[in-house]
């Protein structure tokens, strides 16, 4: 068995793909390859000893998809691929639209659809809380200039200024809106999305659906140190019914296909949680799960091939996760080779 | 008089560490502390942990209450306790 796999971003705003590979390899009877597909020829997971086997640099989607599909088709070839796990947002959109031509050429995945991932967008994810009871910041979208006289009608202070695909800032006034607002606006359009700022504490979800609106799995986890850049350092395992019951109820009614990531704040004012976003992928501290006793990535696999396999229920409540910082040391001979033939 | 119990789901070493499992809170606690810990575990009502305390750590009574009450009230801020 051969599996690619994305996201060897191993960095400050780490990708999730050395955690889905550390997962896979934990398995005691994985024998199969594991093929890195890179963007770029400093990814740190490329020099981390008994990870990925071969490396390849693949064009990003929005360059086009027939580049993308190209430059697979190219890999596969030397390969012969059984699996791609792609895990990075970014590229999401564009392995779905590959799905048949992947399926034509005998590679395997298991990806939401179209209409899943747009149902979680951020521009839609209110609609679906409030159709299904959950939780969730109340939120406008704003589409033109004009709109911003809405803020002061509708919301205290403060509020969070979110970009449709990236980046959230907190604003403590109007005249704080503005900056965030031209910033967003000009960096990844209409519309900005402004959200009820809910005081509290963060906790995440990672769980896998089976597509079939079934839970493989689902393990919740508290941040224990967050960065500036907002990315959790460290988290602890715990036990809420709540979470994971929200969890179940999420995959049920989206029938989602996939690994996720939920993200909630529970209130500090009403003790209650609210959904953030739903991160349509394995989030990078996926390997707390295996570790914790559910090997979601793994499940993720046999599910790709059409195998039963039999929910988790239970997981180790306190198990810690601490990510580090560690200089790897290579020599020039990988790096020159990938910058210059693309593949390792 | 309001008694109180821990919530559920907290979990208390014998290194006076807790851990609060639906939260992931972690704090730790002294001696003292830990001693009233496991005794509002146990359901003990705050005369006999005035009694235990005594028997076993030298402390003046009004000074006892006074401790006492700090305590439970940062166990309540902590929402680690709950009055019955």
């Amino acid at each position: 068995m051969n599996i690619a796999v994305t996201g060897l971003n191993a960095t400050d705003n780490p990708g999730p793909g050395i955690p889905v590979i550390r997962s896979l390899k934990d398995q005691k009877k994985f024998s199969g390859k594991i093929t890195g597909l890179i963007y770029d020829s400093l990814e740190p997971g490329i020099y981390m000893d008994d990870m990925v086997d071969n490396y390849y640099l693949i064009p990003y989607p929005s360059s086009g998809l027939d580049n993308l599909l190209e430059r697979i088709s190219y890999i596969h070839k030397k390969e012969k691929l059984d699996l791609i796990i792609p895990t990075l947002d970014s590229e999401l959109y564009g392995f779905v639209k590959l799905q048949p031509k992947l399926e034509t050429l005998g590679i395997r995945t298991f990806l939401p659809t179209l209409e899943q991932l747009n149902i979680r967008g951020k521009d839609k994810l209110f609609d679906f809380c409030k159709t299904n009871n959950i939780n969730v910041p109340k939120n406008i979208l704003i589409q033109s200039q004009n709109d911003l006289e809405k803020i002061e009608k509708q919301f205290k202070f403060p509020v969070v200024v979110k970009g449709i695909f990236y980046e959230a800032y907190i604003a403590q006034s109007f005249e704080e809106v503005l900056p965030y607002f031209n910033k967003l606006k000009s960096k990844w359009g209409y519309p900005i999305i402004i959200q009820e700022y809910i005081k509290g504490d963060e906790y995440n979800v990672v769980a896998l659906g089976d597509g079939e609106g079934g839970t493989t799995g689902a393990v919740a986890m508290r941040k224990l140190y967050i960065t500036d850049k907002g990315k959790g350092w460290a988290g602890i395992t715990i036990k809420e019914k709540t979470l994971i019951d929200m969890a179940h109820q999420i995959i049920e009614k989206t029938k989602w296909c996939s690994g996720l990531e939920l993200e909630f704040m529970k209130s500090k004012e009403t003790g209650e949680f609210y959904l953030l976003e739903i991160n349509p992928r394995l989030p990078a501290w996926v390997y707390l799960a295996p570790q914790a006793g559910q090997n979601l990535p793994a499940a993720l696999v046999k599910l790709a091939y059409g195998k039963k396999v039999n929910p988790f229920t239970t997981y180790e409540i306190g198990k810690i996760f601490v990510r580090c910082s560690w200089d790897l040391i290579t020599d020039i001979k990988k790096f020159e080779t990938i910058a210059t033939l693309g593949e390792w | 008089m309001t008694n109180y119990h821990l919530q559920e789901n907290l979990a208390v070493s014998d290194s006076g560490f807790l851990f609060h499992a639906s939260t992931g809170e972690t704090f730790t606690v002294n001696e003292t502390g830990k001693t009233i810990i496991k005794l509002l575990q146990q359901r003990k009502e705050k005369e006999e942990i005035f009694s235990e305390i005594e028997k076993e750590f030298d402390i003046e009574a009004g000074l006892l209450e006074k401790d006492y009450d700090d305590f439970i009230n940062q166990l309540k801020n902590f929402s680690l306790i709950e009055g019955i």
